[in-house]
């Protein structure tokens, strides 16, 4: 059936999955709220999970309601917004300590799911809106973050990337939000939004731990139920955008080292019958230590610390980063174009292709040893539609054939090349 | 084979120490997948000055020299391991501190075969002038990259303002100077001293069966041969108790300033399980105050003078150790003093037995969920053991702890002239 014992229930305005394993001493819960990927409302929602963990009607400040938390043994509560494809996901992670493994066996359970069910669906309000003091702070909070994005030169890099190469679709959008919107963001527009995206947005509950699936069941049912929500799956297929011509963008900052992105188009996702032969080929291209990129573009010539490739499941991308001196860029450039010709040509072994497939099964057994790992595969396997057991998906990856490497190669098209570089940069 | 059986967690960890010196730890999870190995040297980025094994003069080598011994262990005259491993289907790795140098994989499938990979690499260096040439270009670029990154520079910026001499101030990777020195000789003088058996923990973790997994290890080290050690003759400079700089800043193209106070901690004459208690008291204590429950983060979080990106760490090993506050501040000065203000008045302050119960529970939380990574207890039981301690002993530790605890460990707490404020200042027009 599934890649783990996963019990899928269809449940009152949300779907629960409950996975049993053994390997934690702590019990995870994950609530994925699920939009399309639109320019109207991104803001709100990056700015939503900050509000929302700050405080509750019951827990009316940031410091009675991180008590509470750290009083069920520090259970701890984080979310984050991702991209999924052309699609917005906001995820709250909540991990308590399995009672089981506490000296007196104190009931920790419930009262952790309670407060998260206060932190999601009681926050604390102000007539209309969330308490504005709050929203105001928050507001603050985030334009601080959208402005020093900056001030991480890769992430920088990939976000000024995909800005060039995405520019009219979805999927270039920030998931930070925009400094414009937060002018315009009201605690009572916000709340507004609230109260639609935690009607509407499709809600995944995922346990994952040793418990008692009824118990669980009972604690859920109680503290997620979405009374009225018909829980639909308004999903945004993204669109597939032909390359004309390759192009080449280069931008200046004060920076020691060049960052050189590569942005190409795979044409396959997640769920596609030749997505296995991506894996294969990224990992033999720049996704491991073994791959063409490291062993030329570092070790053979000393231009870099680190290059590497990875691809993007959900919208069909494969990114190509390096960080190398400025006056390296037209040499790390065509090292790297070259090892795409290479896969292209099929200038790999067999032997090679049998190395990588055990590594990216490596890969995949590895995630799935972590309770968030384990969640985002099978959140990613429900999303395409593409359920199957983790022996099946292995079974695949094994069928994977030197020539179907090369036929995903030759699929893969070359989109942007993106350079960050210094001020008074060496490059042509 | 000794079973170290810890009942409340519900592990047993297996160890030995072979004829070599090496000592060994296994820990069997056959619920995981994966298993992880670590197989780690007491030697890090401050061991600059010693005395070589058969020498009697002592030498000082260049600075970032462990670390660029880790990246040349990987290549041999034939190969790279990194190959070796991933044609075991399996993801090898390494890392430099100020302590350690640690080399490890991961696999799902070969373990015994990617155990004795790990052991083997390590134990048979290959250093050629040629490679070490070519090596500088890439630690270089390494460095670089740790240049532009603010959060670095502030974390290293801070503990540089905080020590005089003590090579802890270096950084780990050395300078993109400092490395140039460095010579095929350089490394197999410090590989011969520290790369013994008897200076370095072999930890497994994961889907192993311990009686047969210790049997091949021995196998492997029995074949091996090793010069008697000595004891290893280090040396450090005389460290005064005060910080080498009150203030001291830097600028960058950073849209957003940094402020950093940092404290220099005392550990002269510290046992290990003084270390870890102290460590442990100070991040309850801290946590207290700076953490989102704490009435000092409400203070500076709602005045505008931190924000997400605000942490707090202690740290104390052997040699030095340091207490850093800080992040982004749109009023550094201003977080800064206030920061100092606060850490004086915590320290006239008594958490009340509630409160401290609740910074108990949240710890022994921390650490249970700790407790789902291997990384995490083969790291930190190598680390615990080369402080003399048990990592899985902190739980008792930490039951044990009381208000009253805290409170003595404020009074020897926090000399004026021990602290620093270290600033990262945006460029004018960045």
């Amino acid at each position: 059936m599934k890649i783990t014992e996963e019990t899928l229930l269809e449940k009152e305005g949300y779907r629960l999955h409950i996975l049993p394993s053994k390997k934690y001493k702590t019990i995870t819960i994950v609530a994925k709220f699920k939009a399309p990927l639109k320019r109207e409302g991104i803001t709100e929602r990056a700015l939503l999970p900050h509000v929302l963990q700050k405080a509750t009607n019951n827990h009316p400040n940031v410091r009675s309601l991180q008590s509470a938390f750290e009083n069920l043994y520090g259970t701890a509560l984080s979310s984050d917004g991702s991209k999924k494809g052309e699609n917005h996901v906001i995820s709250f992670r909540m991990e308590v300590v399995n009672e089981a493994y506490l000296n007196d066996q104190e009931p920790i359970l419930e009262e952790a799911v309670q407060l998260f069910n206060e932190v999601l669906f009681d926050p604390k309000t102000e007539g209309e809106g969330f308490d504005s003091s709050i929203v105001d702070r928050e507001k603050q909070t985030l334009e601080q973050k959208i402005t020093s994005i900056k001030d991480d030169k890769m992430s920088y890099a990939n976000m000024r990337l995909m800005d060039h190469m995405c520019k009219d679709e979805p999927y270039a959008l920030h998931v930070h939000g925009y400094l414009e919107d937060l002018e315009t963001i009201t605690s009572e527009k916000l709340y507004a939004y609230y109260k639609e995206m935690i009607a509407k947005d499709m809600l995944d509950v995922y346990v994952i731990g040793d418990m008692d699936q009824k118990a669980i069941e009972k604690l859920t049912d109680q503290y997620f139920s979405r009374k009225g929500s018909t829980n639909a799956d308004d999903d945004q297929v993204s669109v597939t955008k032909e390359v004309k011509e390759a192009r080449e963008v280069i931008e200046r900052e004060e920076v020691n080292q060049g960052k050189l992105h590569l942005g190409y188009r795979t044409y396959t996702k997640f769920g596609d019958d030749d997505y296995y032969a991506l894996q294969i080929f990224n990992g033999i291209f720049g996704g491991f230590p073994s791959s063409k990129l490291f062993m030329n573009v570092r070790e053979k010539h000393s231009l870099a610390y680190y290059a590497a490739s990875r691809f993007e499941s959900h919208k069909g991308l494969l990114l190509v980063f390096s960080g190398v001196d400025p006056k390296d860029f037209d040499q790390a450039k065509s090292i790297i174009l070259e090892q795409m010709d290479a896969m292209k040509n099929g200038d790999f072994t067999e032997d090679q292709v049998e190395e990588t497939k055990e590594q990216v099964i490596h890969q995949l057994q590895e995630t799935m040893d972590n309770a968030n790992g384990m969640i985002e595969v099978l959140y990613h396997q429900m999303l395409s539609g593409a359920e199957m057991p983790a022996n099946e998906l292995i079974d695949n990856i094994r069928k994977v054939t030197k020539e179907q490497v090369v036929q995903m190669a030759k699929k893969i098209e070359l989109d942007t090349i993106y350079f960050l570089t210094s001020k008074e940069g060496g490059e042509s | 084979m000794e079973e170290l059986v810890y009942t409340q967690l519900n592990e047993t960890v297996y160890q030995e120490t072979l004829d070599n010196g090496l000592k060994v730890f296994l820990l069997s999870k056959p619920e995981m997948a994966k298993t992880f190995g670590i197989f780690t040297t007491n030697y890090g980025s401050i061991d600059q000055t010693f005395t070589p094994i058969g020498k009697s003069e002592k030498v000082t080598v260049p600075e970032g020299i462990a670390h660029f011994l880790e990246h040349k262990l990987f290549e041999k005259e034939d190969r790279d391991v990194f190959q070796d491993f991933t044609r075991l289907g399996a993801s090898a790795n390494a890392f430099t501190s100020f302590t350690k140098t640690a080399y490890l994989f991961s696999a799902t499938s070969q373990i015994d075969k990617n155990v004795q990979t790990l052991l083997d690499f390590v134990q048979d260096p290959y250093f050629s002038e040629e490679s070490v040439e070519k090596e500088k270009g890439i630690i270089a670029q390494e460095i670089r990259m740790y240049d532009d990154q603010p959060d670095w520079r502030s974390f290293f910026g801070t503990i540089q303002s905080l020590y005089h001499d003590h090579p802890v101030k270096v950084d780990i990777a050395g300078t993109v100077d400092s490395i140039q020195k460095i010579t095929k000789d350089d490394l197999y003088t410090c590989y011969e001293t520290f790369y013994h058996p008897s200076n370095m923990v072999l930890f497994v973790a994961g889907n192993i069966e311990p009686e047969s997994m210790m049997t091949m290890i021995r196998d492997n080290q029995v074949k091996k041969e090793f010069p008697d050690a000595p004891e290893i003759n280090r040396s450090y400079p005389e460290e005064p108790a005060s910080a080498a700089k009150k203030e001291h800043s830097i600028t960058m193209p950073v849209t957003t300033a940094k402020a950093m106070v940092g404290v220099k901690e005392n550990v002269d004459g510290l046992t290990g399980e003084e270390l870890v208690r102290g460590e442990l008291l100070s991040g309850m204590i801290l946590d207290y105050y700076f953490s989102r429950s704490g009435v000092f983060y409400e203070e500076l979080y709602k005045n505008d003078l931190i924000d997400d990106s605000f942490q707090f760490e202690t740290e104390l090993d052997r040699q030095f150790g340091f207490t850093i506050l800080g992040g982004d501040s749109r009023k550094p000065d201003e977080m800064a003093s206030r920061i100092k203000e606060m850490l004086h008045e915590l320290k006239e302050q008594r958490i009340s037995d509630e409160d401290f119960t609740r910074m108990k529970r949240k710890k022994i939380g921390q650490f249970m969920r700790a407790m789902n990574s291997l990384e995490f207890i083969a790291n930190q039981f190598t680390h615990y053991h080369t402080l003399g301690t048990d990592l899985f002993e902190v739980l008792p530790i930490i039951e044990s702890l009381t208000a009253d605890d805290a409170e003595e460990y404020l009074q020897h707490w926090l000399k004026e002239d021990a602290i620093t404020v270290f600033q990262v200042k945006p460029q004018a027009n960045a």
